[in-house]
């Protein structure tokens, strides 16, 4: 056993923490392990460049965005926020909590729904964005950062802890093929009861949280953080946000 | 048949567009250096399958020269004003929605239509309508709002610039993986865990086991590399074996307690760093820290959970 290809973990830790550019960090880490681990610079490049070729279909989702990019050209965000300006008790922390729940449904039944290029910039982080500003009015560039972070840590945690309901994602196929080769079978179906529990627990607490959205909202509203000034920016000619 | 080979040479074209794109645009400071990395990572689509694991090794050693050493730059954005965007969004009122809805529905309806159909490439039948439903998406933008001819690939590279070189974070991590796998990072890890930590009683395993899961996810940002390593260094033979708990229980509520490692780490660039880029965030890891809570409460919930059930069945 090759103790010394942990190196490549440390060079990552070491990377991200002293915030060195990721993509040297990842090199480099891969490198020092291949080398730690007895495997010669040209097997290293080819390992890499194998895997590289392999894993393409992760860059595939970035199609969507001219089809985006076209339509937030004809206002698309701006829409998103004038609906939910028009809908009467829509909050941002309301908003996210439905779009949580219905995420984690619907990729608890394998369904393909949302994203975070197709659905979470287009549309659901503008419609928070919105809501928000129907509620206090002045939403601050820190706020609307804030809210998009949400937006994009709704769709992420609905997704995480729905999918594994469904029987035939990757997750439960490689549980089933790892514990398999280690003499026990078992039906996908019983793995996938099994992350009901937490799953229900996610929509729980995370909901919970993302209710306290609204009321923290409504705080900072009452009494605005003094640190910004240059902070409306519903209202300066760069709208939405400095997406320009 | 239409496999994802298609789709590859598809996601090229629209690379090498911006490759011309972006050596046209005399406003960025550093054009050659956004058309080099996009033009030779459309040459990955374009060509990956055929050229050999060496080459393809030397394409991610190009990208990463280039999006590594800060040899890009953000293009200025070659789109409407606010004040036409606002206009456009009075005039088309809520069919604006409708392109943007095209591209899931189509992918969906396509996935549970042609489950196992000779036309499509049966196992990435959702990636292949995913691309079906931008096609269709654009064509409808097109006959209906008549943009000036580029303006897709424009605003579409207007988009990717925001991201720029972490368009191929997620991929370069999973690359790392497989580096680490074949380097026996698992088993060094698992050696590790199985010899340092105290594991003497039932609970004890349970909570070794979903912390080191969460941790090693953290380290690697995917629960599918942490989850053999971690079941087979404590959860079989502890858990299971010495302490007699369920492996079904223990393996789906384990992955799960993954999960909370992979919201919690910038490793894992696909979930909280490519977003954070795309919702233009200041902090990268803006994505993460709102994140942390809600991992932090569900990693102890799966801990209790798996403690409580897996001997109990």
């Amino acid at each position: 056993m090759h103790m010394w290809s942990l190196l490549g973990i440390a060079v990552v830790v070491l990377g991200f923490a002293l915030r060195v550019n990721p993509l040297l960090t990842i090199a480099v880490a891969a490198g020092v392990t291949g080398t730690a681990a007895g495997i010669s610079p040209v097997h290293i490049v080819e390992a890499f460049g194998k895997a590289f070729a392999q894993t393409r279909l992760i860059g595939v989702v970035f199609l969507v965005l001219p089809v985006i990019g076209i339509l937030e050209r004809y206002g698309l965000q701006e829409r998103a926020k004038t609906l939910i300006a028009k809908l009467r008790g829509v909050s941002a922390g309301r908003l996210l909590l439905a779009y949580l729940l219905i995420r984690q449904a619907a990729a608890a039944f394998g369904v393909p729904l949302g994203g975070q290029a197709q659905v979470v910039r287009p549309l659901l982080a503008p419609m928070v964005e919105g809501a928000a500003e129907t509620q206090i009015g002045r939403v601050s560039e820190k706020q609307r950062y804030w809210l998009r972070a949400h937006a994009a840590a709704a769709e992420t945690i609905g997704l995480f802890f729905g999918e594994d309901i469904f029987i035939a994602i990757g997750s439960i196929l490689l549980i089933k093929a790892f514990l398999q080769t280690e003499g026990i079978v078992v039906e996908p179906f019983a793995l996938s009861v099994w992350a009901i529990p937490t799953a229900v627990l996610a929509a729980v607490i995370h909901g919970a949280r993302l209710l306290l959205i609204d009321r923290q909202l409504r705080r900072e509203a009452a009494s605005p953080p003094p640190e910004k000034s240059r902070d409306d920016f519903s209202t300066s000619p760069q709208g939405g946000g400095g997406r320009s | 048949m239409i496999t994802l080979e298609h789709v590859y040479i598809l996601t090229g074209l629209m690379g090498a567009a911006f490759t011309v794109l972006s050596a046209l645009d005399q406003s960025n400071p550093k054009r050659w250096g956004n058309a080099a990395f996009w033009g030779v990572l459309s040459l990955s689509f374009l060509f990956g399958s055929e050229l050999s694991d060496f080459w393809n090794g030397v394409i991610v050693i190009v990208l990463v020269v280039i999006g590594g050493f800060g040899l890009m730059h953000r293009s200025a954005a070659v789109t409407s004003t606010p004040q036409t965007r606002r206009a456009h969004a009075e005039r088309f009122g809520n069919w604006l929605f409708l392109p943007a809805i095209i591209v899931p529905v189509v992918a969906l309806i396509g996935t549970l239509a042609f489950k196992g159909s000779a036309f499509i490439d049966s196992k990435n039948t959702t990636l292949v309508f995913l691309a079906i439903g931008v096609l269709f998406a654009l064509a409808v933008c097109y006959a209906w709002l008549r943009p000036p001819l580029l303006a897709p690939l424009e605003d579409g590279r207007r988009l990717v610039d925001t991201i720029g070189w972490a368009t191929v974070l997620p991929q370069m991590l999973a690359s790392l993986g497989a580096v680490f796998a074949l380097a026996g990072v698992g088993d060094a890890v698992g050696h590790i865990a199985t010899h340092t930590l105290p594991l003497g009683s039932p609970v004890a395993a349970v909570i070794a086991y979903c912390l080191g899961m969460a941790l090693f996810t953290f380290v690697m940002g995917n629960a599918f590399a942490a989850f053999p390593v971690m079941t087979a260094g404590i959860g079989l033979p502890l858990i299971v074996h010495t302490f007699h708990g369920d492996p079904v229980i223990m393996g789906a509520i384990g992955m799960l307690a993954g999960y909370s490692g992979t919201l919690m780490t910038p490793m894992a660039a696909n979930f909280n760093i490519v977003p954070a880029a795309l919702l233009e965030l200041p902090d990268r890891n803006g994505v993460i820290k709102v994140q942390v809570p809600t991992a932090l409460m569900l990693l102890a919930a799966n801990t209790v959970l798996m403690a409580v059930l897996v001997y109990r069945f």
